[in-house]
């Protein structure tokens, strides 16, 4: 149960204020979700051959430093990496199976929130605001990002648990609702080899996704198909390499509104969320109809 | 005239000075500034007052109004007019889902388009609709009109009582015990005085009319497929 | 002698526990008629319950209070967390929701004046507020519920308190109903139906689902009434650890916990016995996330399902609550089921002591039922009378034990004033079994 925010720039001349404009909007959306916010933020892409991760510390203090000593004398590879807060943005010339790996092995507790080619997944407990200055968004550039602000329903209120979840590379989910059927295809999905962190119901609609991606299904054809594997009630949101997506379930309780202009498509749990944005008085303003999937991606709408 | 600049003043300040003025009824005319999407604005109203509420709102605008003359420059968020009494409530733009719910009285005017659930258990409003309406409209309708110059979403008038529905274009589907009917020469006058009211350009013999099949008044075991 | 002379022992006829005499009759009713059973009051199993508790009374290591010099005090103070008029009510026993349309006019007249002697409060239900339960009533709480029959702000701005209605003990997750032999012209014009239809409420709000939106809704209720009500928000019991932290996060005064020993006017018999959690185990939950919040007795915990005598009050209150509510107990004062109604309950199918037939109309004690000549049979003065007496005896009989226990006011037992006879009963009430400090289920 939750508040959620998503702006993706059809104007690159924007870039550079990706955070600037998108922080008013998590904060606006703090009455909805005042237990966890975080963020999944799109550009600084790597070139080909590397990989970027995020990484999240579990612990205070996390020696980061030692960690990355120890992961270049055990891959040698070109790498790059920066600190921001609790957590790390790690470039490497590797295998994403061999660096996982190598940390699952090297650092156990820390966690691997994201992974891809451009995207950074940015989370943790506390007010929306807190989280956007911890992680300094308001200065993030990027070409696009999503932002979910928790109200904890059932599971516990952690980093884990908070929103965007990965659920795969450079794709990330963020939820309002609540799932019933999460519980057994959660084991389902565990039989699959798909890895659960939290109780979370969220992430097992990520897993889901991660899952039926692994399996050849497109994005449209996996989320078409959740329609019928996810029972209850969501509005989701879901961050791609070139632009995001957003669907809601049939009966379409929880709300949702998408805004458009020259410049870039907004979306949000609520207006307040998108009042600040720059043109949003001249903007196509509408909400997004059940059940149905629409897509924004450079390059092509559908 | 009054004019409440929610940039600096709170929902709280709009709400009492609206309720605390009735007393006195010093002033007839509002307006509110900048309200930017917020909730709950002028809600609760219970004079002859109008507001007149120059961007857009969020959930619950203009809830359970009694009296008052409520104009919205922008679009609305969920519930807006939910409950009225009385009065008439007007939205330039769109609405969100659930839009004039469970509402006894009043008339409720969207130029634009309404989500789902639009009319859900209406009670004696009268909704008019200048664009299309969402899924599950009118789901338990209990008495008041249900005006629609566009298209109906899926669902329309499932479990209807006594709303009597008018659509224009398209309807997507009808839920259980919801039929067409004839337009008969009383309802082609109700039809038409209330376009007129809504200042509407539209012509009432180019709707259709729905309303309760009454299959499910009493429990039937033919029908408990339908609950 | 020959064993075929001796007498036969007398057939024993075993009866089945999976098709016992119950199950048949209804396999063979449905059979009959093809639709589930309806019917009223709460869960007829038997559950963990507070007569599976016992309070410890004082001895040598504690001292008890003498039984009329030395006070033990009852008021509660309800909704003082946002609101700015909360409620005082002299005893924490309040009456709990229920409707007219499910009660004759009587028999709301009659909850609101033995109520208002006795210095609590009474609950509307589904379907609005009348004027007679109004004006008998000092202290009236309003419910608001899915399906808003006769909401009107008039009447929000009358209450007392507001009651947002997500969910009843006897079918958390479950809409109502009124059958159509109980919606007269009356019922019918207060609630915008026609009449005699079989009346059937919404399970879900039509206008907000789930807490982020329930926080907006409890907001526009506040803005309405400016802020001077408390807001109340009743759940069935079933995850009530999550949805009691959910309300408060909503921004709720008072929760409103409905165990499933609740009654209903009618539901699915299936339904009844079979959704939801008793009582007894949903308290300790809802105490448990009201303490992580740090907002246990800031915002009050009022428990209902099954209270039925100053027992079961001390004990409710013993593990947390600020206060009960009653329902079918309240009933009962009035007239409900009384043994001299046994012949003409007997003429419809029940006698005395097992009539629940609520749906249908037909009660001979002029409660559960909107015919004019039945319900004439309840005298709302001398209903009200008998109530206030009940409701007398339970706070007499709560502050005797808590005295016992050497508390100078009812809201000073504890769970530490607790032991349980089962181990079931332990291990949900989480308190020790009698005689020892195992609390099944805790963390060592």
């Amino acid at each position: 149960m939750c508040g959620i925010v998503g702006l993706y720039l059809k104007n690159p001349a924007l870039e550079s204020q990706l955070g600037k404009l998108f922080e008013p909007m998590l904060e606006a959306m703090t009455d909805r979700g005042p237990d966890s916010a975080g963020f999944a933020l799109y550009g600084d892409e790597v070139g080909d051959g590397w990989v970027k991760l995020t990484l999240q510390a579990t612990t205070e203090n996390y020696d980061f430093k030692a960690l990355i000593a120890a992961l270049e004398s055990k891959i040698a590879a070109p790498l790059d990496w920066f600190q921001n807060a609790s957590a790390i943005v790690l470039k490497i010339k590797a295998e994403e199976a061999v660096v996982r790996a190598a940390l699952g092995e090297l650092a156990p507790t820390v966690r691997i929130m994201s992974a891809g080619k451009s995207i950074e997944i940015l989370k943790g407990m506390g007010l929306p605001k807190e989280i956007s200055k911890r992680f300094g968004l308001g200065s993030m550039t990027g070409s696009h990002i999503i932002g979910h602000t928790r109200m904890a329903t059932e599971s516990a209120v952690t980093m884990e648990g908070s929103h965007p979840f990965s659920t795969g590379a450079d794709l990330c989910l963020v939820h309002n609702g609540s799932l019933s059927n999460h519980f057994r295809l959660r084991q389902e999905l565990r039989r699959e080899g798909i890895n659960f962190d939290t109780e979370n119901d969220t992430e097992v609609a990520a897993g889901y996704l991660a899952w039926r991606l692994q399996q050849g299904d497109s994005l449209k054809t996996a989320l078409d198909s959740s329609l019928q594997a996810l029972d209850g009630f969501f509005t989701f949101a879901i961050g791609t390499r070139n632009g995001f997506a957003v669907i809601r379930d049939p009966i379409a309780c929880k709300p949702a509104i998408l805004a458009e202009t020259d410049d870039y498509v907004a979306m949000a749990s609520e207006y307040q969320a998108l009042s600040s944005l720059p043109g949003i008085e001249k903007a196509k303003v509408w909400e997004p109809v059940p059940a149905t999937l629409y897509i924004w991606e450079r390059g092509a709408r559908t | 005239m009054k004019t409440i600049d929610l940039s600096t003043a709170s929902v709280r300040d709009l709400n009492q000075a609206l309720h605390d003025q009735v007393k006195n009824l010093e002033e007839r005319e509002w307006v509110v500034t900048h309200p930017n999407g917020a909730h709950n604005l002028a809600v609760g109203v219970n004079e002859a007052v109008s507001v007149d509420i120059q961007g857009h709102a969020g959930y619950y605008c203009a809830g359970m109004n009694q009296k008052a003359s409520v104009t919205v420059h922008g679009n609305v968020g969920v519930g807006c007019a939910e409950n009225m009494m009385s009065g008439y409530v007007r939205v330039k733009g769109s609405a969100s889902q659930a839009a004039g719910a469970t509402a006894h009285g009043g008339l409720l005017v969207i130029e634009g388009d309404a989500g789902a659930r639009c009319g859900i258990s209406m009670k004696g409003i009268d909704i008019v609709v200048g664009g299309s309406i969402g899924h599950m409209s009118c789901f338990m309708g209990q008495a008041g009109r249900l005006v629609v110059c566009g298209d109906a979403g899926d669902a329309l008038g499932d479990s209807l009582y006594e709303t009597r529905i008018y659509v224009k274009g398209k309807v997507e589907s009808l839920g259980s015990d919801c039929i067409a009917k004839e337009m008969r020469a009383e309802h082609l006058e109700e039809l038409q005085e209330l376009l007129n009211r809504a200042g509407f350009n539209e012509k009432a013999s180019d709707f259709k009319r729905y309303g309760s099949a009454r299959q499910l008044y009493n429990f039937k075991v033919d029908n408990a497929s339908a609950y | 002698m020959s064993d075929s002379n001796s007498p036969k022992a007398p057939p024993v006829l075993r009866e089945s526990a999976t098709f016992d005499r119950l199950t048949i009759q209804e396999i063979q009713r449905a059979a009959e008629t093809g639709i589930y059973d309806i019917r009223g009051g709460g869960t007829k199993r038997k559950l963990p319950h507070f007569d599976d508790l016992l309070l410890l009374g004082a001895s040598v290591s504690r001292y008890p209070l003498e039984g009329y010099r030395e006070k033990c005090g009852t008021d509660v103070i309800l909704g003082n967390r946002f609101a700015k008029k909360p409620i005082h009510l002299k005893i924490p026993v309040t009456i709990a929701g229920m409707s007219f349309g499910a009660l004759s006019a009587n028999a709301k007249e009659a909850l609101g004046r033995g109520a208002t002697i006795a210095g609590t409060s009474t609950t509307t239900g589904d379907g609005g507020m009348t004027p007679e339960e109004r004006g008998q009533s000092q202290h009236l709480v309003y419910q608001y519920l899915p399906s808003r029959y006769g909401m009107n702000p008039d009447d929000l701005r009358k209450a007392d308190a507001i009651e947002i209605v997500l969910g009843q003990g006897a079918k958390p997750g479950g809409g109502g109903m009124l059958l159509g032999m109980k919606v007269t012209e009356r019922v019918a014009g207060m609630r915008t139906l026609p009449i005699g239809v079989d009346q059937r409420s919404a399970c879900r709000h039509p206008d907000w689902t789930g807490p982020d939106d329930l926080a907006i809704k409890i907001a526009e209720i506040r803005e309405i009434t400016d802020w001077e009500k408390p807001i109340y928000v009743k759940i069935g019991a079933s995850r009530p650890y999550y949805d009691v932290k959910l309300a408060v996060k909503a921004g709720a005064d008072v929760i409103v916990l409905d165990g499933m020993q609740g009654g209903t006017a009618a539901t699915q018999e299936v339904f009844i016995e079979h959704v939801g959690i008793p009582i007894l185990p949903a308290i300790p939950q809802a105490v448990q996330a009201l303490q992580e919040m740090g907002m246990h007795r800031k915002v009050q915990l009022i428990v209902s399902g099954g209270i039925r005598n100053g027992a079961d009050v001390a004990k409710a209150m013993a593990l947390g609550a600020d206060a009960v509510a009653i329902g079918t107990a309240a009933l009962i004062a009035l007239g409900d089921n009384h043994p001299r109604l046994d012949q003409e309950l007997k003429k419809i199918g029940s006698a005395a002591g097992f009539y629940d037939d609520w749906q249908n109309g037909r009660d001979p004690a002029g409660i559960t039922t909107q015919d004019p000549e039945l319900s004439k049979r309840l005298d709302p003065v001398e209903g009200g009378r008998r109530l206030a007496n009940y409701l007398r005896v339970l706070v007499l009989e709560a502050q005797t034990m808590a005295r016992a226990c050497g508390k100078s006011h009812l809201h000073n037992l504890d769970p530490e004033d607790l032991v349980a006879l089962t181990v079931e009963s332990a291990a949900m009430a989480r308190v020790p079994l009698a005689g020892t400090s195992w609390i099944p289920g805790s963390q060592y």
